[in-house]
């Protein structure tokens, strides 16, 4: 009797196709990814339950912890018009490449006076700094950050004609009364309204 | 003029077999790659998103806009130092507040709510008076916490106006 010859097929498959389809989904998450700035202040925010996500158009954040504020404004033309109009209050010229680069500045928690050392900085430096530096003034004495937030509103207004939300970072350690200390701020200029930014959390049982 | 000699210069005869090579690469290792940061990268979009918390304060120059509250829908309660909470029904002072941990305030809530609404058919009124030993997780745990008792009534938050019946209560249990 003859034997069936049992044929050799070829183990290999043709991964062309395959290598389209992932390449192009690779694509498609890095472009929707947006570059995740690295927080100059640490703060471990508590988590909700709450399921509203956080717009990412005219928004100012303030970063609380350690008993210091940064603030961010998120937009580039937002930050470059508050910048000039912070220029404007306290006297300092800015340059076009300080304007430019302040744009794409994460949240920052300097004052005003030493803001454009700042600027000029890279950052290793920056980091360093901001670690050092007691953000942004809020005493009544010297008040800088309701001038940020006034102008930062300003800006928003006038730019995309609608009001600026503000929210809060909070490190979850953070006492209450430095949080309250922000919030009069915030309500000093009638902003009443204002989200907390938390993390998810599952759902409650 | 120049011209360029292309004829294969030796005298073999007969065509020049070119040899066919494999064009086919080994996309394995550039499919796994792909995927890894397919992965790496869905991982990290998903997951930065940042979730947030309304809240509506009472405005502080506005003292038209008051409120009448019933002692018998308000519930109150303050946020003490070490995590934990003190509440109570009603008017201050009159009884004295239940000492609680974040983890059985919910019950609490949960159960007031039922009884307010089965006493009075309305529904029940929050207060929530943060004080200096809170934390700011406090605070968001409080209002998460109402959040999930589903208290449809806006929460009002005075962080201004702690009685003095409240603050000794709370001296009292040691959580001031």
């Amino acid at each position: 009797m003859a034997r069936a010859k049992v044929q050799r097929k070829s183990t290999s498959i043709d991964m062309t196709a395959m290598c389209d389809v992932s390449f192009l989904l690779l694509t498609f998450f890095i472009l929707t990814a947006t570059a995740r700035q690295p927080d100059p202040l640490e703060v471990k925010i508590p988590s909700s339950t709450y399921k509203i996500k956080v717009p990412d158009l005219d928004m100012g954040i303030l970063s609380i912890g350690q008993g210091k504020v940064f603030y961010e404004i998120v937009g580039k033309d937002v930050k470059m018009a508050t910048l000039d109009k912070i220029g404007e209050q306290y006297k300092i010229q800015f340059t076009p490449e300080e304007r430019e680069r302040f744009g794409v500045l994460g949240s920052f928690g300097v004052p005003v006076g030493s803001l454009k050392k700042f600027i000029m900085m890279n950052g290793d430096e920056r980091e360093k700094f901001a670690k050092a530096n007691m953000g942004i003034p809020a005493d009544s004495t010297n008040n800088e950050l309701k001038e940020w937030l006034l102008q930062s509103r300003k800006a928003v207004a006038e730019l995309h004609q609608t009001a600026m939300r503000v929210s809060i970072k909070g490190d979850a350690e953070e006492e209450y009364p430095v949080v309250k200390k922000i919030i009069d701020i915030l309500q000093d200029q009638k902003i009443n309204k204002f989200s907390l930014i938390t993390s998810a959390e599952g759902d409650a049982k | 003029m120049a011209e360029l000699d292309t004829s294969s210069g030796g005298g073999k005869k007969g065509k020049v077999r070119s040899k066919k090579a494999n064009t086919k690469v080994d996309l394995t290792a550039m499919v796994d790659l792909a995927f890894l940061l397919i992965t790496f990268f869905m991982l990290t979009t998903s997951l930065s998103k940042p979730i947030a918390m309304d809240i509506a304060k009472p405005d502080k120059e506005d003292n038209d806009v008051k409120n009448e509250l019933r002692a018998s829908q308000t519930m109150t309660i303050l946020l003490g130092k070490n995590n934990k909470v003190a509440w109570y029904m009603g008017e201050a002072g009159k009884s004295a507040p239940n000492i609680e941990g974040f983890t059985e305030i919910r019950k609490s809530i949960l159960k007031n709510k039922e009884e307010v609404l089965k006493g009075t058919g309305r529904q029940i009124v929050i207060v929530v008076k943060p004080t200096e030993g809170a934390t700011y997780k406090n605070f968001v745990d409080i209002m998460d916490e109402l959040n999930i008792a589903k208290i449809k009534t806006a929460p009002a938050i005075d962080d201004v106006n702690i009685l003095d019946s409240e603050k000794d209560a709370m001296k009292k249990a040691g959580i001031l």
